[in-house]
């Protein structure tokens, strides 16, 4: 299986603060990965390294083949690294459409005809009967189904999901789950912080814990689930407690 | 008749408000930044005009395309290699920056061309004249220097809402940080928005030495009709900002009727009611 992303040893630290310690891992294509930590644990971080918001103090990170550690979010995002964010950024004076369109031509997607793709990633993410209306009027959920859209009109390999399920109500998150499902089957890449655990255990296939900047388990989601320490720094549980 | 005439001769006069307030609107509108030497830019272009056609002799048509190209890709270059590396958070380095370029290319056209007043003879175009019903009569000039403001404000306006090019603009003045994690190139997007500018600051610069005299210290004159213009439109607005100088204008040809001295002060008094009035301007597009 051909490996998508590798971080080698991937540092950060703000002075004394180390948000990054000797990340390690590999994403083969097509996974979808999911990461879980408490609060503060480098979840975000981990994502600005990746797309290229932060560059790493130390390490290095390859994305399709190629050293990306020192390229520039931009270029990272036209080689095929989309993020929706946590709170939506829609570009709010214009329209849903429009705001795919954007994307798409930045992103320099390759997309031959981007408005013919901007409609069909709109039917994937159930944005289509909203084409029209302006960003800025959406619901919550409507802002988080734009923010995938347009990550996707980017045309990625892979695509970094921040909590975005967050905020929703249960029915609501169980749509979206459905999306993102439908999303991967497209071939797309995924990596999805999120806090809502049993949304997540719904899609991926590996999860990652993080703590202090740490991965302190990578495997199997329900294995990694199970680990005693997983679930007192998660859960906030401690084991004999639950005893 | 006298007042028909004075607010017609007005509009007329607004257009070339217009076309010195559509650059400063373009580059407030993508980035967010107010281009002190804005004015000094249009005068650069009367000069260059008057260098290309008076000087060097060539043909107007050659030579305004030759200011033209000139003009965009000074645009292009100067924010490449100067405003890009100032623009940020902080809103006073780009002010400090062009207030400074203001200076300098005050003193360089000293320097170059002299302080005396110059204009760009255009033999019977700013002579000839269209009669209408009533006794009244529009120039040629003023009407085609309406026109081009027209087709500028028309064209900019198309660009931005009916062209992949407009759409990356308004995404930027929309959110910056968002942009390069779209793929884009904010540096790259703030250098066209400035050519485009310029290309409109060597158009208005054109018809600013066929309309009048000038000078090398003109320039923080039509920086102040420009300001008026846009704030009088509303921020964001392009229609507006033909709007705002339409009023400016017709303030200043009514004031001149009263008399000599309120022709400018009357436009200023109509910029601050409608400051007082509308703190936003007529036609505000922007928020925040």
């Amino acid at each position: 299986m051909t490996v998508l992303l590798e971080l080698k040893g991937v540092n950060k630290s703000f002075g004394a603060l180390r948000v990054a310690q000797d990340v390690t891992f590999d994403l083969p294509e097509g996974q979808a990965l999911g990461v879980i930590g408490p609060n503060g644990a480098g979840k975000s971080t981990l994502f600005n390294l990746i797309g290229g918001a932060l560059p790493p103090s130390s390490g290095q990170i390859a994305f399709d083949g190629h050293d990306v550690t020192r390229t520039p979010a931009s270029a990272r995002c036209r080689a095929g690294v989309a993020r929706s964010f946590q709170i939506p950024h829609p570009f709010v004076g214009m329209s849903v459409f429009e705001n795919l369109l954007v994307a798409s031509s930045f992103g320099e997607s390759g997309h031959t005809d981007p408005e013919a793709a901007a409609a069909h990633i709109l039917d994937i993410t159930g944005l289509r009967h909203r084409a029209n209306r302006h960003a800025g009027s959406l619901t919550l959920l409507e802002r988080k189904r734009l923010e995938l859209s347009r990550a996707l009109a980017t045309g990625p390999k892979l695509l970094l999901l921040d909590e975005i399920a967050g905020g929703l109500t249960e029915g609501e998150c169980h749509d979206l789950v459905a999306t993102i499902k439908d999303v991967q089957s497209t071939g797309v890449s995924i990596i999805w912080i999120e806090h809502i655990v049993h949304a997540l255990m719904a899609v991926v296939d590996r999860l990652i814990v993080i703590d202090f900047g740490r991965i302190v388990a990578d495997g199997d989601p329900a294995t990694v689930m199970a680990q005693p320490e997983v679930q007192e720094i998660y859960m906030g549980i401690s084991v004999e407690d639950a005893a | 008749m006298i007042w028909v005439n004075a607010i017609l001769q007005g509009v007329l006069l607004g257009g070339l408000y217009a076309l010195f307030a559509a650059g400063l609107s373009l580059m407030f509108g993508v980035m967010r930044f107010v281009n002190i030497a804005h004015g000094d830019f249009i005068v650069v272009g009367a000069y260059a005009i008057l260098t290309a056609i008076v000087t060097m002799g060539l043909p107007p048509v050659l030579g305004v395309a030759a200011v033209l190209v000139l003009m965009a890709v000074a645009g292009f270059a100067g924010q490449y290699v100067v405003l890009n590396r100032v623009l940020g958070k902080d809103i006073l380095p780009p002010i400090l920056v062009t207030f400074g370029m203001s200076i300098i290319l005050q003193n360089a056209l000293l320097e170059i061309y002299s302080a005396d007043s110059r204009k760009l003879p255009t033999g019977t175009f700013e002579t000839s004249s269209i009669d209408l019903a009533g006794g009244l009569a529009v120039g040629v000039l003023p009407l085609c220097m309406f026109l081009t403001a027209l087709a500028v404000i028309g064209g900019l306006q198309f660009v931005f809402y009916r062209t992949a090019l407009g759409r990356m603009l308004r995404a930027t003045s929309d959110d910056p940080e968002i942009v390069p994690l779209m793929g884009g190139n904010n540096n790259r997007i703030f250098a066209i928005a400035t050519a485009m500018a310029s290309l409109v600051v060597g158009i208005a610069g054109i018809w600013l030495a066929m309309k009048t005299q000038f000078d090398p210290a003109a320039g923080p004159a039509r920086l102040l009709f420009a300001f008026e213009a846009v704030i009088i439109g509303g921020l964001g607005n392009l229609w507006g900002t033909l709007a705002g100088g339409i009023i400016l204008g017709v303030a200043q040809t009514l004031g001149a009727q009263i008399g000599g001295g309120f022709q400018i002060l009357a436009g200023h008094l109509v910029f601050l009611l409608i400051l007082i009035v509308r703190p936003k301007g007529l036609f505000p597009r922007m928020k925040g």
